[in-house]
């Protein structure tokens, strides 16, 4: 469904609510809900991925250089935080 | 064409489950209860004896069973389940998704009375709590009705006009344990009446789609308004395959059915078995000259508002029956939809509820005449009661 959510009329619903195309999930950034998101501190980042595998909503994504970075999925937990090992992850409050 | 005169006697559960064996149902998924038992034990035994090439998946519970049908269902092979009361209960979380994933299952309920206290007879409180699932919901008379709609109910159901689930109500032990004469049909007719079932999306993995997704509240509403104009606009298809039916069987169904309503100032009215014994009532008391007639509904979801003001239109007093209680409430389910209903109307007639027959107690034709009498009385008096148990002690 290309359109916006809040344009779709009941008629334009499918049978049963039925998605015919994969990638709804994709379109929905969940990250809309965050309050506060993750920051690295490169310096002290060693690349172990450690974040990247305990991230429960695939939130977190490896850049060209190895290092990770939230994506617009992170909804903000903070159990990277939690779980990195060097300490280098800090979650600041988003501003709007 | 007018075949088929030969009748044949059996219980309306045997019948039932060979309409079933007709329709040529794929995939059963069934949990017994009573009084719905004889109908799938029945079916099961079709299938183990290679009378019916059917999936028959035995499940642990009725949630299990209804959730079996959504998956069979949704695979896109004709799917059928039968119930009653307290399985109905079970299977209330996932009947609801039934609808709204519009999965053309077809499901037998044998009413009967929730618990408590713990009865297994006959009222209409297991349907009536399920009122509001969004399926297409039916209710019969006799033996031959239940047969008729057992095989009607595929054809309307997956009609891609349609494509709800279907049940189809018969009154348990009064009709389900009851030996009737049935005029059946051969294999060849039904198939005839009643071609392959086309799933409309299934799941396939050469085209993958979901189904069940969730909703945000930017579209659950629009969702869910999808789903009531499916249901209201499934009025027209079924209307069409009843005909088809009559002009194949010469056995004709209506929404509203009337019985001797010409001129009549009281009108009684009911859904499913007592109509029968209604009648009875209705032929006596014309007899004395009392002019009474009958309503009775077949088609309660999607609900005939025009066909039941036409069917009332001239009637001083409506006698509503209802067969199961709203507990607190200001009426039984029927009389509630029926004052809503009449309620616009400019002229319109005293409506008087009665709940009658709960739990299996006996309702004879002398009811009926105690019920217009009653009415009378207290129409005249104004009404004394938002509604009135009929027979009850103390």
């Amino acid at each position: 469904m290309s359109k916006a959510w809040d344009q779709v009329t009941w008629q334009e619903i499918e049978v049963g609510g039925v998605l015919t195309e994969p990638g709804s999930a994709r379109n929905y950034n969940t990250g809309d809900w965050r309050s506060s998101r993750p920051v690295w501190d490169k310096t002290r980042c060693i690349k172990c991925g450690i974040c990247w595998t305990v991230c429960p909503e695939a939130g977190i994504s490896e850049d060209a250089d190895g290092y990770f970075e939230m994506n617009t999925y992170c909804k903000g937990c903070g159990i990277c935080v939690k779980e990195c090992v060097t300490g280098c992850i800090e979650m600041v409050v988003e501003e709007s | 064409m007018m075949a088929h005169k030969k009748r044949v006697g059996m219980e309306v559960s045997i019948a039932v489950s060979h309409a079933v064996q007709l329709a040529r149902a794929e995939a059963i998924a069934a949990y017994p209860i009573t009084p719905q038992t004889h109908i799938v034990e029945h079916l099961s035994s079709l299938v183990a004896n290679g009378d019916l090439e059917a999936e028959f998946v035995t499940v642990e519970s009725e949630h299990s069973a209804m959730s079996a049908c959504i998956g069979m269902s949704a695979a896109g092979v004709r799917t059928y389940t039968a119930t009653s009361s307290q399985g109905l209960a079970l299977m209330n979380e996932i009947v609801f998704i039934t609808s709204a994933m519009r999965l053309p299952i077809v499901m037998t309920v044998a009413n009967r009375a929730l618990s408590g206290p713990l009865s297994i007879w006959n009222d209409h409180s297991d349907i009536m709590a399920a009122r509001d699932i969004g399926w297409i919901q039916i209710f019969t008379e006799n033996g031959q009705e239940a047969f008729d709609h057992s095989i009607m109910a595929f054809k309307i159901a997956e009609d891609h006009r349609v494509l709800l689930p279907t049940i189809v109500n018969l009154d348990g032990f009064i009709l389900t344990h009851v030996v009737e004469a049935h005029e059946m049909m051969d294999q060849k007719t039904v198939d005839r009446f009643l071609p392959e079932f086309k799933p409309y999306h299934k799941l396939d993995p050469q085209k993958p789609v979901t189904m069940g997704a969730f909703a945000m509240p930017e579209l659950f509403t629009e969702c869910k308004m999808a789903h009531q104009m499916a249901l209201t606009n499934s009025y027209g298809p079924i209307l069409e395959v009843w005909q088809e039916w009559g002009k194949l069987t010469g056995r004709h169904y209506q929404p509203v059915e009337t019985y001797r309503t010409e001129g009549a100032k009281v009108i009684i009215m009911m859904m499913g078995s007592l109509g029968q014994v209604a009648e009875v009532a209705v032929d006596a008391m014309r007899d004395q000259g009392i002019p009474v007639g009958l309503v009775k509904i077949r088609l309660w979801r999607p609900f005939p508002f025009a066909d039941l003001r036409a069917a009332l239109a001239g009637a001083e007093i409506v006698v509503v029956c209802d067969r199961a209680l709203s507990l607190g409430g200001a009426a039984g389910p029927v009389l509630a939809e029926v004052r809503s209903a009449m309620y616009p109307l400019a002229v319109k007639p005293q409506i008087l509820g009665y709940t009658v027959g709960l739990g299996g107690r006996d309702v004879q034709p002398e009811a009926f005449e105690e019920l217009v009498r009653h009415a009378q009385a207290e129409v005249k008096q104004g009404p004394s009661q938002e509604y009135y148990i009929y027979g009850v002690r103390g």
